[in-house]
């Protein structure tokens, strides 16, 4: 027995691109060497040429006086505060915005479309309508005619003055809509008020505890219990003794008009309404055509199948049909929720101070520091995407198929 | 789209550059025009008239520099810029000249690195606010809510002078001169707050001005200029320059009119300055011998430019005050021209 010998051949340079065994890394390394020569040039060319305008990279004017005033601010912030303290209140701005935003868009865009699939034909062509509508216009737009809405169309404050006033507040006086914005009634937490958030905070956990055992009941012995209205009463009774119990501990304190505005109260800014409104609707339409493909991706033999045990068409819905579709509608969610969140930065069209208003507008332009704020602004956005993505992967791993 | 504006920052300087260390001049020649930021928008300093020309103070002195450069004052570009965008510009390289109702500061001058040319508009900041608010006096403001243009200086007058007088407000920040004037209108704000002369000037231009007023209260000192980069010294001598020698004609009594009749004056700073004598003055900051000649001849001296775009002609009708020459009891007052 004699083994076969190969020719072991010499390694020579040629053979990095003319075999394949060297040849896909050889052009990764070229490749490599391709991008990190085009980033050192960018890089090299930005200092350079800030040199030549006589400026030098800095972050220092973070920590100096900002010098103004902003109007929404979720943290204390006066003019006294540094330019970094500025960018914050903008990024909460920025994440209140997005936050709402993509809660309402995936309520109205999951509702949208689910109806754009109705057998009832005005109701499936108004959600065709409503989509094509809000998706084949710009966004700018849409957040431009909201606000145009807004405060072209609601009084001015000084419409509530006067013995007979031209407006009027409402739901019992407890709710003014101006052109300015909305003003709801802002709760006092008194003493006590800790308790009350417990009792109901616990009767929350109760009516979790309810469902379990309500499901048990069913499945061990097919009895059905009423879970909606034991699940109410939970709900409602216990928080509600105990805020008398207590003696009242949470009251309303109502806007009222002092001099120009109303003073008090919850100020919700028209700026913040049209913004948020115009982003979710924009992106419910986008949501909505997804919410639609993911149940259409669904064989029809799961409703018929449903359908011939007996199911009605509500729970075919919520019971078989979403709960499969929901694995192809989460991946794409994510796409739609950094949108919305990028697309936020259109804020300043109608004077809503976003971080893109306050680090990317104002402290910009005071300072003239437009490189490290820009970058600074890259940073923030790059960071919240990859963590709403994070997040959701995090969610659509629950949902997918388990293999067995 | 964060990406892009990186790049396309990165990509700004690097094609400037060449313009930012020096040969401004060189630069303009070889364009063939002059590229000059003005305002998206302000009325009588910047606008464009029924046939779609460029006109106003700002633009007037923009097409004198033009006129000096090229002989022509049509030699211009006009790039329109927001507030929040007019350094990025001018630093960029974008633009050659700003001349943007730009308030001339400390920090502009130095942090910025710009060299402002001088003044063209002694300005102060004021309110406007509708006559059935009631108002007469700023400080009879407390609570109320202010229109307000961000990244300018008034945004930081605003703050300081409403901190000094312990009085509230609530900002409601605008982009540019158009936007504040509608939130205005629509009562989104109960006032407007810019230059005295911004004021005026979009006064004027409402449908019923009456029922509108500027409050008397000046509460800052804004002495409005044009400005270039810092790093080139020529450049910004020839721009300070050209502006001096509008106001000296108007000293002098020289008009767009009457230039030519200065042939054979007697005053010898007279034709060192229309470059009608021997010496060649303009040599020095390498512009032909009759550039001002050019200038005045094509734009009218300072009193001139100011009647045709702010004075009673225009229909904005402010006073010259202390926008005077010094001749005049004003405090317009230029270096001689030796």
């Amino acid at each position: 027995m004699s083994s076969v010998n190969f020719p072991v051949e010499k390694f020579r340079f040629g053979m990095l691109l003319s075999d394949t065994r060297y040849r896909s890394t050889s052009l990764q390394v070229i490749a490599f060497i391709f991008f990190v020569a085009a980033v050192f040039w960018l890089v090299d060319n930005t200092v350079k040429n800030l040199a030549l305008l006589d400026k030098d990279i800095s972050f220092s004017f973070l920590w100096m006086r900002a010098g103004y005033d902003i109007n929404q601010r979720l943290i204390p912030y006066t003019n006294d505060s540094t330019h970094a303290t500025a960018a914050l209140v903008g990024i909460l701005n920025t994440l209140l915005v997005a936050f709402v935003g993509c809660i309402l868009a995936t309520i109205v865009g999951v509702f949208v479309g689910i109806l754009r699939l109705s057998k009832n034909w005005i109701i499936a062509k108004l959600m065709s309508i409503y989509i094509e509508g809000f998706r084949n216009v710009p966004i700018l737009l849409w957040i431009v005619m909201v606000f145009a809405l807004l405060t072209e169309f609601t009084p001015q404050p000084r419409a509530f003055k006067g013995e007979n006033p031209d407006a009027s507040m409402i739901l019992f006086d407890s709710i003014a809509v101006t052109n300015r914005g909305t003003y709801l009634p802002n709760p006092q937490w008194g003493s006590g008020s800790i308790w009350l958030i417990l009792v109901f905070l616990i009767s929350i956990l109760g009516i979790i505890i309810f469902r379990r055992y309500a499901k048990n009941i069913q499945k061990n012995t097919g009895k059905k219990l009423p879970v909606l209205w034991i699940s109410l009463a939970i709900f409602f009774i216990p928080s509600t003794v105990f805020y008398f119990i207590l003696g009242s501990p949470v009251t309303l304190e109502y806007p009222y008009l002092k001099g120009f505005n109303f003073k008090d109260g919850i100020h919700v800014r028209n700026s913040f309404i049209a913004l948020t409104l115009a982003l979710a609707f924009y992106t419910s339409a986008f949501i909505g055509e997804i919410v639609r493909s993911g149940i259409m991706a669904i064989s029809k033999g799961q409703t018929e199948a449903a359908a011939a045990l007996g199911m009605r068409p509500n729970r075919i819905m919520s019971l078989i049909i979403l709960p499969q579709a929901l694995r192809v509608i989460v991946p794409p969610m994510i796409s739609q929720y950094l949108n919305l969140t990028k697309n936020s930065s259109l804020a300043i069209a109608v004077g809503y101070m976003d971080v893109r208003g306050t680090l990317g507008g104002i402290t910009l332009n005071q300072t003239g520091r437009e490189m490290e704020s820009m970058v600074l602004l890259m940073g923030f956005y790059l960071m919240v995407s990859l963590l709403i993505s994070s997040v959701i992967n995090y969610f659509n791993r629950s949902f997918q198929l388990v293999g067995k | 789209m964060k990406k892009s504006i990186l790049f396309g920052i990165i990509a700004a300087l690097g094609l400037s550059s060449g313009m930012a260390v020096a040969g401004t001049l060189d630069d303009v020649k070889a364009r063939g025009n002059l590229l000059c930021g003005v305002s998206t928008g302000s009325p009588g300093f910047s606008g464009v008239d029924d046939s779609g020309k460029n006109v106003g103070f700002d633009v007037d002195y923009c097409r004198a520099l033009a006129a000096a450069i090229f002989n022509d004052p049509m030699a211009v570009k006009f790039v329109p810029l927001s507030s929040a965008v007019r350094f990025t510009a001018l630093a960029s390289g974008e633009v050659d000249i700003l001349a943007r109702n730009t308030t001339w500061t400390y920090s502009r001058d130095t942090d910025l690195k710009q060299t402002f040319l001088g003044v063209t508009y002694y300005d102060g900041q004021g309110f406007m606010v509708k006559k059935d608010l009631g108002v007469s006096s700023t400080l009879e403001l407390d609570g109320a809510t202010v229109c307000i243009q961000v990244g300018t200086t008034t945004e930081l007058n605003l703050a300081d002078y409403f901190k000094a007088n312990n009085m509230s407000y609530e900002p409601v920040p605008t982009t540019d001169n158009a936007e504040s004037k509608q939130q205005y209108l629509a009562g989104a704000c109960d006032t407007y707050t810019t230059d005295a002369s911004a004021l005026h000037g979009t006064r004027i231009n409402l449908e019923n001005p009456d029922d509108h007023m500027v409050l008397p209260e000046i509460i800052s000192k804004e002495p409005l200029g044009p400005l270039v980069r810092h790093g080139d010294d020529n450049w910004a001598d020839i721009g300070r320059w050209v502006l001096n020698a509008l106001v000296i004609a108007e000293e002098k009594g020289i008009t767009s009119a009457n230039i030519d009749s200065f042939a054979d004056t007697s005053d010898a700073e007279i034709h060192r300055l229309l470059g009608t004598g021997d010496d060649d003055m303009l040599a020095m900051i390498n512009m032909p011998k009759d550039a001002m000649y050019n200038a005045i001849k094509a734009m009218g001296n300072y009193g001139e430019i100011f009647e045709r775009n702010l004075g009673e002609s225009s229909g904005i009708n402010i006073v010259r005050g202390v926008n005077n020459s010094w001749t005049n009891g004003g405090i317009l007052y230029s270096p001689p021209f030796r």
